[in-house]
């Protein structure tokens, strides 16, 4: 069944082409998930799991905005009775571990893992077993949590968690386990989505996508998979270490047995930093991406571009004792951390010129995800100039954990992640589900949100400047602070309304929205838009060729593809890290029930490791279980053989 | 400008005024930045462009100066962050410059409430006080900063910056008031349930009223003189309250809970929560719970004539 097959179907009808929907036919036998809800729970398919990990995260990303309102609603006025302190302080725990953890790096991860394979013409990721156990241990930490929280025990020394209140002696009951044992769950995810990322990038490019020809975004999964796999380690050592502390007993981070309660801190924020660059850089390869598209020329600077990406990737690791300036740190020490967070600033300058320089030799289409790009710059470079600011020490003493790192922390965050998140969200929307958004509720969402992000956040600027500290759960009302807050909180409603509007629009596109077809926008450069939309569950009939870095404006009207692929069976073409030429064929592994037992039984050891140590000793034998039946259940390595030609 | 309790854009000594110079500073070259980029923006979005003329590709003439205009900017934005650096190394080198400090005081921060103690070589001029700091006005003061419990931070932002305090790691502040008043400081490091009502004073008295502020602290507390505030003293000495405070003076000697012995002469209670005023007082004697959730202050019960000469006793303590 190797036949070879020359033609590309997309470019010539299918009538005309003996043979083609047998192809077709052929490989959605092989690659769907299989019938009903056990295919459902089976499923590897990159497609399929990357819908359910985005939508997740989603649905956190609307739990932790309640929260958000919840905290807006008691805030609004001074000395204000809504919300007690043991309530208030659960909900902003809540809302900064579910957006960082839970929303903000799980659905730029889930964006890569979908995205990524279409983008680079390859059939599935490099390990699609481990993708499924990688979604599920995320969902199941998640329920956890919420669970948690929903029993009272949700945890509520802050999302940083900082010893000693954290520790055994001031974080009593099991609300900081919870929180703990919730960023162990994060954590797995989150490398395994990292390992997939930089496997699949690395080998299953298509025949032709060397390097330096691989898209702008795909760039930026690479570096932000490998932030993660050099950041996660840190807090999943550093949140172990907590466990063990309340747990066992151990004396981590217990002063006066001679830990150190600073210890924590360090390995918190040497992820902790890392992590809003592992948000802000795949949201750098949507900008990319969409800013092609909708000006229709090649994006400017592609190696500076390039560049400054992989250097923001190393410069973030330098930056996290800016979190700790008031923590008495040698002086000496602060001025290096001063200048490597003002020297981050200059790689993220070179993108925003070479995207203004893009815009201006383009003819850019105002369509909504161009809008939310534009809203993108004039939002993060607010927060990148509060940025700068503080990362002066003396300016950052006064300023640090009052409402002025809140409003730059939610620019940075809501200008450099969620702006060009939802000009994703609209931009692929169409290939994901084969449906238009509405341009016409996407102008309102976008409008609403722009007004609500700055009329939430802008105000706490000056409530920071005017002596308000962050996570106080009221405020007197002879501060005066109560106007400037009660702006912030119209300002949150305006974007609880937004982000309504935006579920109506989806709402309405899933029931009866415009039909996509392949390339709505007309004007798209990467590989996603070159197969149907949605794509089918073999991704390619053909793998494509590449022969520039936007290969769809480049493309002969007989594509090349490749050929020489099994169709009888999963197989992936695997091809050199630097060139993309083809390597060998890689027989990847069928759908499996495995990973979602695996899943399950880490979920059950990790839940268990709270009450008691011996659950390590029950829920390892509980695990290795379905890994050994994950293991068996694996096809036998084929011959690594050459596929027998590309034409 | 409406009135703040506290700000930091309102310097009352040379700490806070030279980092509000080095904001100011930041605050309009950032200004004139945000002002040109996303003038740049909209001027490369809206700017017409003659029909029918394909984008720009890569490699084409228009596209060398636009390389040199980039390069421009990234040099541009390399210049203005390097005099930004220079600013700010000089402005954190002129506030940790070693002086010669005028009073030093002691401040350990507890959940939730701040204690205060000045050193004195001779030990029964020391002065131990809660929530409440007396500095000389015009001088240089050495704040040392400690913890008993979790990690809490010390903020007065007319006077100057945050430290925080660390359990078993001191640090140290320096404040400065260049004129007499009383400035409002809280805690700045989440602390648990009430890291909201964990406020201070600073108060910044002329020296010769500093000297009469110290001189009193440093006094025992005086003896009941009349038969009201002489059962109030039993009942202080009486209830759970010497379990946790201190009156110098009386056998009460507990250091768990602020210090009482000049009660009468702080302005607030409950960590800044409250005016001391014998009606707040009694509120919180009877039910601190409900005023601060959490508190490790206990609800206590008296019969009504005891908490009438519990309060009238505690007047006494100026």
């Amino acid at each position: 069944m190797t036949a070879p097959i020359t033609a590309d179907p997309e470019s010539v009808p299918a009538a005309a082409r003996p043979g083609v929907r047998e192809l077709h036919d052929q490989l959605e036998r092989v690659w769907n998930d299989g019938p009903g809800l056990r295919g459902w729970l089976m499923s590897t398919d990159h497609k399929s799991l990357g819908k359910r990990y985005v939508i997740t995260a989603f649905v956190f990303f609307l739990l932790g905005g309640v929260e958000a309102a919840m905290i807006r609603a008691q805030l609004a006025r001074p000395e204000n009775g809504l919300i007690g302190p043991d309530l208030y302080n659960q909900l902003f725990t809540m809302h900064g571990t579910t957006m960082m953890f839970l929303f903000a790096v799980p659905v730029m991860t889930a964006m890569s893992l979908y995205l990524v394979p279409l983008m680079i013409g390859s059939r599935d990721l490099a390990f699609p077993r481990l993708n499924a156990y990688g979604y599920y241990v995320y969902l199941l930490g998640g329920l956890f949590l919420y669970t948690s929280f929903f029993l009272n025990v949700g945890p509520d020394a802050g999302w940083f968690a900082y010893t000693p209140l954290s520790g055994p002696a001031y974080g009593v009951g099991k609300r900081v386990d919870v929180w703990a044992q919730t960023i162990t769950f994060t954590e797995i995810a989150g490398i395994i989505a990292a390992i997939e990322l930089i496997a699949t990038i690395f080998k299953q490019r298509a025949p032709g996508m060397s390097l330096n020809r691989m898209p702008l975004f795909v760039w930026s999964a690479l570096v932000m998979a490998f932030m993660i796999l050099f950041a996660m380690p840190w807090v999943a050592v550093d949140s172990q270490f907590l466990a063990m502390d309340r747990l066992i007993g151990t004396h981590f981070f217990n002063q006066a047995e001679g830990g150190d309660a600073l210890l924590w801190q360090h390995l918190f924020w040497f992820f902790g930093h890392p992590e809003v660059y592992i948000i802000f850089i795949p949201a750098l390869g949507f900008v990319s991406t969409i800013i092609a598209t909708f000006t229709r020329r090649e994006i400017f600077g592609y190696p500076a571009m390039v560049l400054s990406l992989v250097a923001t990737g190393f410069l973030g690791f330098g930056l996290w004792v800016h979190h700790m300036f008031a923590t008495n740190i040698p002086q000496m020490g602060e001025s290096f951390f001063t200048a490597a967070s003002a020297m981050i600033a200059i790689p993220t300058g070179v993108q925003f010129f070479c995207w203004i320089a893009t815009i201006w030799g383009g003819r850019p289409r105002f369509a909504t995800p161009f809008l939310f790009i534009l809203g993108f710059f004039a939002v993060f470079i607010i927060g990148g100039l509060s940025g700068v600011m503080i990362a002066s020490v003396p300016f950052d003493l006064q300023v640090h954990d009052t409402f002025f790192i809140v409003a730059h922390l939610h620019y940075v965050l809501l200008g450099g992640g969620v702006f060009p998140l939802f000009a994703a969200f609209y931009y692929w929307f169409p290939k994901v589900t084969g449906r238009m958004l509405s341009e016409r509720l996407g102008k309102w969402n976008f409008a609403l949100f722009f007004i609500g992000v700055n009329v939430a956040f802008f105000p706490m600027h000056l409530l920071g400047l005017h002596g308000m500290p962050r996570r106080v759960y009221t405020y007197l009302a002879g501060t005066g602070w109560g106007d400037l807050n009660l702006v912030a909180t119209i300002g949150a409603v305006t974007i609880f309304v937004s982000v309504v509007i935006f579920l109506v629009n989806v709402a309405r596109s899933l029931a009866n929205g415009e039909l996509a077809g392949a390339d709505p926008w007309g004007s798209s450069s990467t590989l996603e838009w070159a197969t149907s939309s949605p794509p089918p569950s073999y991704n390619f009939a053909h793998l494509p060729v590449v022969e520039g870095r936007y290969p769809l404006w480049s493309r002969p009207i007989e594509p090349p593809v490749v050929t020489g692929l099994r169709t009888d069976e999963r197989e992936l073409l695997i091809t050199t890290l630097l060139d993309a030429r083809p390597d060998h064929r890689h027989r990847t592994p069928d759908p499996t029930i495995w990973p979602l037992l695996a899943a399950l039984a880490t979920g059950v050891t990790f839940i268990a490791l709270i009450f008691t140590p011996w659950a390590a000793v029950v829920g390892g034998v509980l695990v290795i279980g379905p890994l050994v039946a994950w293991g068996w259940s694996k096809p036998k390595p084929g011959d690594p053989v050459i596929p027998e030609g590309v034409t | 400008m409406r009135d703040w309790l506290q700000s930091a854009l309102r310097p009352a000594g040379p700490e806070a005024a030279s980092v509000h110079a080095l904001w100011e500073f930041m605050l309009w070259t950032s200004v004139v930045v945000f002002v040109l980029v996303l003038g740049a923006l909209a001027w490369g979005t809206f700017h017409r462009r003659p029909a029918g003329v394909a984008p720009t590709a890569e490699g084409a003439p228009g596209e060398r100066r636009m390389t040199r205009v980039v390069s421009t900017a990234v040099g541009a934005t390399a210049l203005v962050l390097f005099v930004f650096l220079v600013f700010d190394f000089s402005t954190g080198r002129a506030l940790t410059a070693r002086r010669d400090a005028a009073v030093r005081i002691e401040v350990t921060g507890h959940q939730w409430w701040w204690e205060v103690n000045y050193y004195d070589s001779i030990p029964n001029r020391r002065v131990s006080t809660a929530n409440e700091i007396h500095i000389p006005v015009g001088r240089p003061v050495l704040i040392r900063l400690n913890s008993q419990d979790v990690i809490h931070s010390f903020w007065a932002p007319d006077l100057n910056g945050k430290r925080d305090l660390i359990p078993g790691k001191e640090s140290s502040l320096w404040i400065q008031a260049d004129s007499p008043g009383v400035y409002h400081g809280q805690c700045a490091e989440f602390c648990g349930y009430q890291h909201a009502k964990m406020a201070f004073l600073v108060v910044a008295d002329r020296p010769a009223e500093f000297a009469r502020w110290y001189a009193g602290q440093a006094d025992t507390a005086k003896t009941p003189t009349d038969s009201v505030t002489s059962r109030g003293q039993e009942v202080f000495l009486s209830s759970t309250c010497v379990m946790c405070h201190a009156i110098h003076g009386t056998p009460a000697g507990a250091t768990i809970g602020p210090d009482l012995t000049h009660l009468a002469s702080r302005r607030y209670i409950a960590a800044g929560s409250l005016p001391n005023t014998r009606g707040n007082l009694a509120g919180w004697i009877l039910d601190a719970q409900g005023i601060k959730p959490g508190a490790h202050m206990p609800p206590n019960s008296l019969t009504p004539a005891d908490l009438q000469a519990l309060l009238a006793y505690l007047g006494t303590l100026k």
